[in-house]
């Protein structure tokens, strides 16, 4: 594994990776031990190939999943004691998971009342999140009045709504058109700048992962490992100029012959 | 203030798939009324959903008419339409009287049906253990028929209203705890993750994940368990043989056979037919009411 040798750094450590490794019982091997080190606000893809493990290791971290060995930390804690921390995440998930009952505010609420916050605060929080995405003339509507994009700024909503610290996304606008992806792209990462998160957003996307990310951690499959890292140093905010500058194929060119590797040698490995 | 997600760029990004305010979003769900100038009457859905069922129905009913007028069938063979209605009038008083407990049994033994089959799909849906344990029982309770068991539960419950309703409830039992069992199952595994990262507690697991994702299947269970719970009554009176005040409309059937009455005894058939298309109507019409605006099952194209 090619660990980057970036300079040490004073920040707090957000998510600590420590030799976590899965493996089902059947012996299938989703990922071989991994060790991460996520610092506060930093913005880390997980890029890889389907069946690498990004999604395994996204939800690891999100205390959805026990490793069968080694260790992960949210703020020096361990996942399941993060309300000690005083810290919150929230997690995004591919589909936008809504309750199709509930109207939009409902449904943003949700996380809110689960944790039993008053009503008028939690209703007040909702109008912040669903101003935030753009969504305030839709509170009262169906999800499903509402296009994939809108609903995936709904999930999105949901997750701010908590004021999380952390926000894991899983592939969150994969099944969205380019043109939609791009524009939830670029709202994220005002949203990430804005609110100061640390995001941990997996994706299959080279160039969703270059215009996103400080940080991509490149990942291969068969079986499930991290292969290497690459900063990404163009300067924030990155604009529509930045995806067709020579810097960005740069960067893709980089990653895309990093992941060709990574496939042959799992190729190999098969063989 | 500059938001991250600007609501004017979204609406030109992302056209809605229904339309732009919730207000409209909400007529959606219930379809508006086509006017009646740009379409001919006959051509509306609406208007054909009424109709044809009911033109089929004269048509038969003239048939039936014409068949027994034109063939001279004697009335204690096939009665004439025309005939039952008659009798139907004209013997309200036993009849109605009848109709009146049939459809007192029914109720009852369908509302504990409900009541009994959920409390049950709660308790399957703790945990599989639980569910595997009982589940052989509740099959055995639907595969033995309610004829052979009905006498046993006559002689064991003194009293007949409450002897015929355990055996109506018993028949409308099973749908319910399947059909209630498997939508309390059928919840979305991200939605359930989501559940669980919030550290939602069981009960509210229950109350806002399980319960309003298992109602399509529970109102399947409910239309199937209203016409059954029509059965096992029916069923239930013929074994009890009550008479008297008690008697339901299986009473009816019965005495009109014995007396060849059988005018009557149609007549007590229309009004048993007529009770369960009401249960059924009543069914999808609660089901429309609770899940019209959201599940795909319900929402008219």
């Amino acid at each position: 594994m090619n660990i980057d040798a970036s300079p040490p750094s004073t920040a707090t450590p957000a998510v600590e990776v420590l030799s976590a490794e899965k493996t089902y019982p059947n012996g299938t091997q989703a990922l071989l031990p991994v060790d991460l080190c996520i610092e506060e606000g930093e913005f880390v893809t997980l890029l890889g190939p389907s069946g690498c493990g990004k999604s395994t290791l996204l939800k690891m971290v999100a205390g959805l999943l026990e490793p069968t060995d080694g260790r992960l930390h949210l703020w020096r804690k361990p996942v399941a004691q993060l309300d000690e921390s005083g810290k919150k995440m929230a997690f995004v998930f591919q589909s936008p998971t809504l309750m199709p009952w509930a109207s939009v505010q409902t449904n943003v609420r949700l996380p809110l009342d689960l944790a039993g916050v008053a009503r008028a605060e939690a209703d007040a929080r909702v109008s912040e999140a669903l101003v935030l995405v753009g969504l305030s003339k839709f509170a009262k509507a169906l999800p499903r009045a509402l296009s994939g994009g809108m609903q995936m700024r709904v999930s999105i909503a949901r997750g701010l709504v908590t004021q999380p610290d952390l926000l894991l996304m899983d592939e969150p606008f994969g099944a969205l058109d380019e043109i939609t992806r791009h524009k939830l792209d670029a709202d994220l990462l005002d949203l990430w700048r804005k609110k100061k998160l640390t995001v941990i957003f997996v994706t299959h996307s080279i160039h969703e992962a270059v215009f996103l990310s400080s940080r991509v951690v490149m990942m291969a499959a068969r079986p499930g490992r991290v292969v290497e890292e690459f900063h990404i140093d163009a300067p924030y905010p990155r604009t529509a100029d930045f995806m067709v500058s020579p810097e960005f194929s740069r960067y893709a060119k980089q990653l895309q012959d990093s992941l060709l590797r990574a496939s042959a040698d799992s190729t190999e490995a098969f063989a | 203030m500059s938001t991250p997600f600007p609501s004017a760029s979204a609406a030109v990004a992302e056209v809605p798939r229904a339309v732009p305010t919730p207000k409209k979003a909400a007529v959606r769900a219930k379809p508006v009324r086509q006017p009646l100038l740009r379409q001919p009457l006959l051509s509306q859905p609406r208007v054909q959903r009424v109709l044809y069922p009911l033109l089929v129905g004269l048509v038969l009913i003239a048939l039936w008419q014409g068949l027994v007028t034109g063939l001279e069938l004697p009335p204690y063979l096939v009665p004439s339409p025309l005939l039952m209605l008659e009798t139907l009038i004209s013997d309200w008083a036993p009849l109605g009287a009848s109709l009146w407990v049939t459809i007192k049994i029914t109720v009852l033994a369908f509302v504990a049906a409900t009541i009994a089959g959920v409390l049950i799909s709660f308790l399957f849906v703790q945990s599989k253990g639980i569910e595997t344990a009982l589940f052989p029982y509740a099959v055995l309770l639907q595969v033995t028929p309610i004829v052979a068991v009905a006498p046993l539960i006559i002689i064991w419950v003194k009293d007949p209203t409450a002897s015929m309703v355990i055996c109506a409830a018993l028949v409308a039992l099973f749908p319910i705890i399947s059909n209630t069992t498997l939508g309390l199952r059928s919840i979305e595994p991200d939605l359930q993750s989501y559940f669980q990262l919030n550290r939602a507690t069981r009960l509210q697991t229950l109350v806002r994940l399980r319960i309003p994702s298992a109602l399509p299947y529970f109102f399947g269970g409910l239309r199937i368990s209203s016409g059954l719970a029509l059965i096992g009554a029916v069923v239930a009176e013929f074994v009890a043989g009550t008479g008297g005040s008690g008697a339901g409309l299986a009473y009816q059937i019965l005495q009109a056979g014995f007396q060849l009455n059988i005018p009557r005894m149609f007549a007590a058939l229309l009004l048993i037919s007529l009770t369960g298309v009401g249960m059924f109507v009543l069914m999808a019409w609660l089901s429309r009411l609770a899940l019209g605006s959201w599940h795909s099952s319900e929402i008219t194209p």
